[in-house]
């Protein structure tokens, strides 16, 4: 009933890349009917694409597009539930809904992810220490099972089901739709103030004393060394009140008029974001704001999604692709972990270009989800090859032993016994899923390679 | 206002079902599944906020063709656009051995059609205006090896909206005959061609502006009028020649 198709497929990292057959399903019954036509092969839903690494392809199997499921199917105004199909984006949902007032309860950076996605990697936005995860606004979610069966569940009904599939990576089954509560907005505007941040100790100062926002991020220079080490721009802001009069940016004007003057659609040579250009960047970006903290009035776009504008950003690293690494570390009065990364990376050469830094609240539920109490950095490498890779294993021991863990959602690297000691959680997380899919029918390149799927433990 | 699309479980008609909206219709969406017909009426429903219902239509089941534009009109009012997008490709090569898998074809393409829009230009006759958009194919310009039976149906049915225009242009009505080229669609996925694929809003937003624009034929994307017109001129002891 699908037609596979061969396609080559990649993340947002565009690393790795793999060959496999997908299908682009526009009804219900034809993604049931996937699981009778793959061929006797595992499948694995993917959506847009935008987690990094691995999590959303697999090599030795088939891949289902989840796109064209996307209908919008009820929406209470008085509460702000909306039923929404899994291929549905966040774009599509603020689009339609900033007009009438409401907006997602989570976003993450950039709008261009479907509502499975969000789910199945339990997302976080600038909000988490106030309002949690993704999850914590979901219920009535509507999932096919391995059986063909579709379960209802929440965290009410089959609550063991829901939570493994909350961060779950696609691994429990296909999400077919789903209800999110929309949190009302008085005006597409945020209040914001900008502060500029001399050193990590600062960042840490000025968070503690930013409990008034509900949305807070900062961009952290980690090429800077010495005392700056850690300087960087803390954003914070709170949806603006009724009556804010603001205006839209520049570069979102030129987005609106001429998409194509923003969109990368060749690949950069692989040195244009190197140690050098990286430096200037940042030197740049730093010097760029006023000392001190700056307050203006910003449309919600640059405020949550600031490179949603540029199209295909991810393509100026060139053929080789690139490699997200974010990570969380439990609260510490001195920030050992953090300090030792900034430098571990300084000493490698290798610049992250865009670096982000904020601190999460309490985790709320179990689970393969990542935000946990603590303080998460956000790390982009040009995939520079095998001096990279140790990088990152030496940063990962860093993480480890400091009681923290990474994000599965921008990995495509981490050590299956790395994994095990980051997420202890692992072996309950794999019961509930071996229960309700025994035949391994959901399957990813990261759940092989982190042993999360299949027979051996 | 209000309109009704035949086939909304096709993306074109979704998209077309969309584009009616927001251009101020309430809408009925119809589709031989009715389970996914509520979810097209339910997404035109949440997004548009426009009234949009959903009914079971079956083009072979001619009989029950007049109760059922009734219905559609009880449910959302006196028709002004009607929007016939359904279709069956099937497989030329199941229709050239089974004559019930042609007849199939033939039924939903053509005789199907025929059937319902004749109750359709009745209502639209008495009220002295509307709008009939067929959407036929550029397989129905000319017939080749590899899909005649559902090109000519299709090509019957661009002939019958040519005669049922020149019939109702001095009655008020406008039929207006669509001919898609390739469509990001169901049909055209996996499709590997050099020519560029358009996406269904972009159709359906074309469209309803020829529509607004009283064209009778659009080929959409319009570069296929040109394709259409070269393939037309190969003369047929060349055209028979060749494997297309």
């Amino acid at each position: 009933m699908n037609r596979w198709v061969e396609r080559e497929m990649y993340g947002w990292g565009r690393h790795p890349r793999v060959r496999s057959l997908v299908a682009r399903p526009e009804r219900r019954a034809e993604v049931k009917a996937a699981l009778d036509d793959r061929g006797g092969v595992p499948i694995l839903a993917h959506g847009l694409g935008r987690s990094y690494g691995d999590a959303a392809l697999i090599a030795n199997g088939r891949m289902v597009l989840t796109r064209r499921l996307d209908r919008m199917l009820s929406f209470d105004p008085a509460t702000g539930w909306l039923e929404v199909e899994a291929g549905v984006s966040l774009e599509e949902i603020i689009r339609t809904f900033v007009p009438r007032g409401f907006f997602p309860p989570v976003v993450p950076g950039t709008q261009f992810v479907t509502i499975g996605g969000a789910l199945g990697c339990d997302i976080h936005g600038k909000n988490h220490h106030v309002d949690g995860t993704f999850a914590d606004h979901v219920r009535r979610v509507e999932l096919l099972t391995g059986s063909g069966e579709v379960v209802v569940c929440d965290a009410e009904h089959e609550p063991d089901l829901f939570w493994a599939t909350v961060g779950g990576m696609g691994m429990t089954g296909i999400i077919l739709s789903l209800q999110l509560k929309l949190v009302p907005i008085d005006n597409p505007f945020i209040e914001m103030e900008s502060v500029r941040v001399e050193s990590l100790d600062h960042f840490f100062e000025v968070s503690a004393e930013s409990g008034d926002f509900t949305h807070t991020v900062s961009w952290i220079d980690c090429v800077t060394t010495g005392a700056a080490m850690g300087r960087g721009i803390f954003m914070r802001g709170r949806y603006a009140p009724a009556g804010t009069r603001g205006s839209v940016s520049l570069l979102q004007r030129v987005g609106q008029l001429a998409p194509g003057l923003l969109d990368f659609r060749v690949d950069g040579p692989n040195w244009l974001l190197n140690a050098a250009s990286i430096r200037a960047f940042n030197e740049t970006y730093f010097r760029k704001q006023a000392k001190g903290v700056t307050r203006s009035t910003v449309h919600y776009e640059p405020f949550f999604f600031p490179l949603d504008n540029v199209r295909q950003w991810n393509r100026l690293y060139g053929e080789r692709g690139f490699l997200q690494y974010q990570f969380v570390v439990p609260p510490d009065p001195e920030h050992r972990a953090i300090r030792q990364v900034l430098a571990e990376i300084t000493r490698s050469g290798l610049g992250s270009f865009l670096a982000v830094i904020k601190e999460f609240g309490e985790r709320r539920h179990p689970g393969l989800s990542f935000p946990a109490p603590g303080t998460t950095l956000a790390l982009d490498f040009g995939h520079a090859g095998t001096p990279l890779l140790d990088l990152l294993d030496r940063l990962d021991a860093i993480v480890l032993d400091a009681g923290g863990r990474v994000y599965l959602g921008k990995d495509a690297r981490l050590p299956r016994e790395t994994f095990r000691k980051m997420y202890p959680e692992w072996a309950a997380w794999k019961a509930v899923r071996d229960h309700w899919d025994p035949d391994n029918v959901f399957q990813s390149a990261l759940g092989q390679r982190l042993g999360l799927t299949g027979g051996e433990a | 206002m209000s309109a009704l699309v035949l086939g909304a479980t096709s993306r074109v008609a979704h998209a077309l079902a969309h584009a009616l909206a927001a251009r101020g219709h309430d809408v009925c969406v119809a589709a031989r599944d009715l389970d996914e017909a509520e979810r097209v009426a339910a997404d035109v429903r949440v997004r548009s906020g426009r009234a949009s219902v959903a009914l079971r239509f079956d083009a072979t089941d001619f009989d029950a063709h007049a109760a059922f534009i009734d219905s559609v009109e009880a449910a959302v009012g006196a028709l002004d656009t009607v929007v016939l997008a359904f279709g069956e490709m099937g497989a030329q090569a199941d229709s050239e051995r089974n004559a019930q898998a042609a007849r199939q074809v033939i039924d939903v393409n053509y005789t199907g059609a025929v059937s319902v829009c004749e109750r359709v230009a009745e209502r639209l006759i008495s009220r002295k205006r509307g709008t009939i958009i067929g959407v036929s194919s550029v397989a129905g310009d000319r017939g080749r090896q590899s899909n005649y039976i559902y090109g000519s149906a299709k090509g019957a049915f661009t002939l019958y909206l040519q005669g049922l225009r020149n019939r109702l242009f001095p009655l008020g009505v406008h039929v207006l005959t669509v001919k898609l080229g390739f469509v990001d669609t169901r049909m055209t996925w996996g499709m590997s061609t050099r020519i560029p694929i358009a996406a269904p809003e972009a159709a359906a937003q074309a469209i309803l502006s020829a529509a607004a624009g009283g064209e009778d034929v659009l080929y959409y994307p319009r570069f296929w009028r040109g394709v259409m017109t070269l393939i037309g001129a190969v003369p047929e002891r060349v055209f028979k020649r060749l494997k297309l």
